[in-house]
């Protein structure tokens, strides 16, 4: 018998003026025991399916047309208290961020009582030993303390253990999981994913599992549909769609993917999702102001960046005995050089202080002990503030969040030209304007954007309007934060193409944050890999990659998704490129 | 926490003192005392005998220690006006006050915390849309209007209830108390009503914010996916999580309830300290000002600190020794 049977489902959004549809022709098929993989990137409607199994769609969404059978029986727009007894009881739901989906104020007791009642007729003594069981086998030690914990108390990961033993509470047949990785850290992702596969073929439970990572597909799903606004694009075992894609979609949103197995010149064939990638200003940079930087500080040796011993605390609790203060040591001891003209990797995974040392470097904090020499200049003995400013000119910095990273009351013109102004790069007004304009043409937003404020754009445009305000100060070196991580994997890929141009044509030096490794090969010379703010490693990007030096990096690069029979199709390979380059 | 409390109560106790400063600068330079005290033809040397008395000619850091040292007994002297210890006369007035406050925030949370999660929960019933008209009336309206509409509509067309006064009062020795009469209950009702109409529709607009943001959350979501009763979702995972800014305002509303109870007592002619304030303040009795004030202080200093042990007990997030 199928498990889950969706038949040509339409859901819609009524509006005033007229009406959104959401998903619509959805078939799906899913058996007892299978994980059914749902992918596309964000806008797709892959969360809009998974809401509609178990009835939580937003209002007003609603089913406008076709059948939800759960073991052949209708499920959809049952009245609400019908429905209320499948959810949790048959059907049950993990979100995405384990931060914010356990309520606070109670301990995890509680919060699996309550829902182990309200499903099973136990007592509260068979309650609180069915949910120690429930914690014992979602991999969390020591249940009986763990259980009376409040989510506070527990890691990322652990918390989603528990949204996990939440939804397994009522025993249900059928799990919808939206993005049930996405907010975790490699390591940890790798034993949620493990844990949910064995949980599904344990229990022989069904699941849907919603994710825009290809690399979860590949590791997890037995079945995928691609998604693509509001449609399936294409569907089938994973295996085949993989290697093998049919639709265009498919086959662009798998090149987009970064690859960890081969270093990519560009990204291709990015164009089918957003459009082409905008159209971009070809104006010579060498006689454009934006190509006439000075010579500021032009180093010998070739090293534009060293850090020396770098070390930072944070006081985590304060007390007027300075024996008594806890502290931190976010970074500890950590030294590495950058050179000219290269781009430098910080990876590791999250709290391993990557952030921390580029804001270090940026000014934002002031380091511990340690010292930090850029151009020439070592900035750790500069006290005073103007003095600073000429370094800070030659550095600028791209945050991740392109939401909160723009002030939202200006328009992208003030947003760009403060810098400018500030550091009194123009001498009239009329200039200034001109060199905005030219710089959101040349990040590829077009002249008429400078009019519009930030909510006008998508986060891949605001990402492009973070870039532009970080080149008006004609910036030698560029600190990217994790510049792509909050970017579907097409706009990551068409940001990503973007930075690489602009360091090609500008001559930049970057510091390029990121958690992800196939990023960092994609776009890095040379890496230092991050934990618990040391250095464990440093070294070139393909040599970390093909013979990693330390266990922990080895560790990194093992717990990737392996994407090993991603198609290949339409790729411009660095490898194949240079090959050819020596021919 | 331990620590915390304690830190805490070192910061009241500064602030008590800065306030008794205050007050103390009050008596030295709103005026010479003595020239309040005595007739325009006391002579020279007995204004200096009382002065001597009085321990005015000593040095200034004396007089303020003594100042707090009387304080700390409940001391504040004579009032000019009423030629009685001060702590006598306000130990006489703080009950109506404090009764008068205690019904008026029992008023405003039993009635504006459910019109709060009912407008909250159905944003656009109805019943909810009445309810925030209402609040609008009551935010904008100034308290002594209302209070002489409440007296016209209840006292004077419908004569149900007194227009002024506390109604029988029972005296339980150390306290004297309105609330185990009928007359002292029909009393209270107007002026309780009338203070707190504002603080009400307040709390009323914070709990449906917050109801509103806390309804959105992924916690509330996945309560619904798990099955959970919307009774359980509403009232126990919901509303618990708007507490912590609904104790910190209600709080501080406790304070100003007591503090500004001024006007509400003048148009009732409530037997309360805010009265006897305002007629100190016509005739620069000091004294009472003074210990007003301090008082008044003293109030809000003591609702901080328990608004800030509550948070404690209802978030387990500021638990932070339990943490480790």
């Amino acid at each position: 018998m199928t498990l889950l049977k969706i038949d040509d489902l339409k859901v819609e959004f009524p509006g005033r003026l007229d009406t959104f549809v959401a998903v619509e022709n959805i078939h799906l098929e899913l058996e007892p025991g299978e994980i059914y993989g749902l992918v596309g990137e964000s806008g797709a409607g892959k969360s809009t399916i998974g809401n509609a199994v178990i009835d939580l769609l937003e209002p007003p969404g609603r089913v406008a047309e076709g059948h939800i059978a759960l073991d052949g029986s209708a499920i959809e727009n049952l009245p609400y208290e019908k429905m209320r007894a499948i959810r949790g009881r048959r059907i049950g739901m993990i979100f995405q961020d384990p931060l914010t989906s356990l309520n606070p104020l109670y301990t995890v007791e509680d919060q699996l009582v309550e829902t182990i009642q309200t499903h099973l007729d136990l007592n509260e003594v068979e309650a609180t030993a069915r949910a120690i069981e429930l914690l014992d086998q979602v991999g969390i030690p020591e249940p009986e303390v763990r259980v009376k914990h409040y989510p506070h108390q527990f890691s990322g990961g652990m918390r989603q253990r528990v949204v996990i033993a939440l939804a397994l509470c009522g025993e249900p047949e059928l799990i919808v999981a939206d993005e049930p990785t996405t907010a975790l850290d490699v390591s940890i992702q790798a034993q949620i994913l493990d844990l949910i596969r064995s949980l599904c073929k344990q229990r022989q439970v069904g699941m849907v599992i919603i994710t825009h990572d290809m690399g979860v597909i590949a590791d997890i799903t037995d079945n995928v549909a691609v998604m693509y606004r509001g449609k399936i694009v294409e569907k089938g075992p994973t295996t085949k769609i993989l290697s093998a894609p049919e639709h265009p979609y498919t086959k662009s949103l798998i090149s987009a993917v970064p690859r960890a197995d081969l270093r990519l010149d560009r990204f291709p064939m990015v164009n089918y999702i957003e459009g082409p990638e905008p159209e971009r200003s070809d104006f010579d940079v060498s006689t454009h102001w934006l190509g006439q930087a000075q010579n500021f500080g032009k180093s010998t040796d070739g090293t534009l960046v060293r850090v020396e011993s770098l070390t930072m605390k944070f006081v985590t609790e304060r007390s007027i005995f300075p024996s008594r203060r806890k502290l931190f040591t976010a970074v500890d001891n950590v030294s590495f050089e950058i050179r000219d003209g290269e781009t430098f990797g910080l990876v590791g995974e999250s709290g391993s202080g990557k952030s921390t040392v580029a804001r270090s470097i940026a000014g934002l904090y002031r380091p511990v002990a340690g010292s930090i020499h850029f151009a020439g200049g070592e900035l750790t003995a500069i006290k005073d503030e103007k003095e600073l400013r000429p370094y800070r000119q030659q550095m600028q910095m791209i945050f991740q969040d392109p939401f909160s990273s723009l002030n939202s009351r200006m328009r992208v013109l003030d947003i760009v030209a403060e810098p400018i102004r500030f550091h009194k790069l123009a001498s009239s007004r009329a200039e200034v304007v001109e060199i905005v304009e030219d710089l959101l043409e040349h990040v590829g937003l077009g002249r008429a954007a400078a009019k519009r404020f930030p909510h006008e754009f998508s986060g891949g445009q605001r990402q492009r309007i973070s870039i532009a305000r970080a080149l008006a100060t004609r910036p030698r070196f560029l600190i990217c934060d994790e510049p792509t991580s909050a970017l579907d994997v097409s706009i990551q890929a068409q940001i990503l193409n973007l930075l690489k141009d602009l360091q090609d044509e500008l001559g930049l030096t970057m510091l390029f944050i990121s958690h992800d490794l196939p990023v960092i090969r994609q776009m890095c010379d040379r890496v230092a890999v991050m934990r618990n703010g040391k250095i464990c490693e440093i070294a070139e990007t393909e040599q970390l990659f093909e013979a990693p030096g330390h266990d922990y990096t080895r560790h990194l690069l093992e717990l990737m998704p392996k994407l090993e029979n991603l198609s290949r199709e339409g790729l411009q390979v660095a490898d194949d490129e240079a090959a050819r380059h020596s021919q | 926490m331990i620590g915390f409390i304690l830190k805490r109560f070192f910061q009241s106790f500064i602030v008590m003192f800065l306030v008794a400063m205050l007050a103390f600068t009050m008596f030295n330079f709103l005026g010479d005392p003595v020239n309040q005290m005595v007739g325009i033809d006391t002579s020279a040397a007995d204004r200096e005998a009382l002065r001597d008395r009085l321990g005015l000619n000593d040095p200034l850091y004396a007089q303020f220690a003594r100042f707090i040292g009387n304080a700390l007994q409940f001391e504040f002297g004579q009032s000019y006006q009423h030629k009685r210890a001060v702590s006598g006369l306000i130990l006489d007035r703080l009950p109506a006050t404090l009764e008068l406050s205690l019904i008026s925030a029992i008023f405003t949370l039993a009635v504006g915390v459910p019109m709060g999660v009912h407008t909250g929960l159905h944003r656009n019933s109805l019943v909810s849309k009445i309810f925030m008209t209402v609040s609008l009336v009551g935010v904008s309206l100034p308290t002594f209007l209302i209070g002489i509409l409440l007296i016209f509509i209840f006292s004077v067309q419908l004569q149900w209830l007194p227009s002024f006064g506390r109604g029988e009062v029972v005296d339980l020795g150390f306290w004297s108390t309105g609330l185990l009469t009928a007359t002292g209950w029909k009393a209270i009702i107007m002026p309780a009503v009338t203070l707190g109409l504002f603080q009400m529709t307040l709390i009323m607009r914070l709990v449906r914010s917050e109801m509103l943001e806390v309804l959105r959350s992924d916690y509330i979501k996945f309560a619904r996916a798990r099955g959970l009763p919307s009774r359980a979702i509403n009232f126990g995972h919901a509303l618990k999580n708007t507490l912590v800014p609904v104790i910190t305002i209600a709080g501080l509303q406790l304070g100003s309830l007591i503090a500004f109870a001024i006007i509400t007592e003048t148009v009732f002619q409530w037997p309360g300290m805010g009265l006897m304030f305002l007629q100190a303040i016509q005739v620069v009795d000091i004294p009472i000002m003074a210990a007003y004030l301090m008082l008044i202080a003293f109030f809000f200093v003591m609702i901080n600190l328990i608004v800030d042990m509550l948070y404690y007990v209802v978030d387990p997030r500021l638990r932070v020794d339990s943490t480790n």
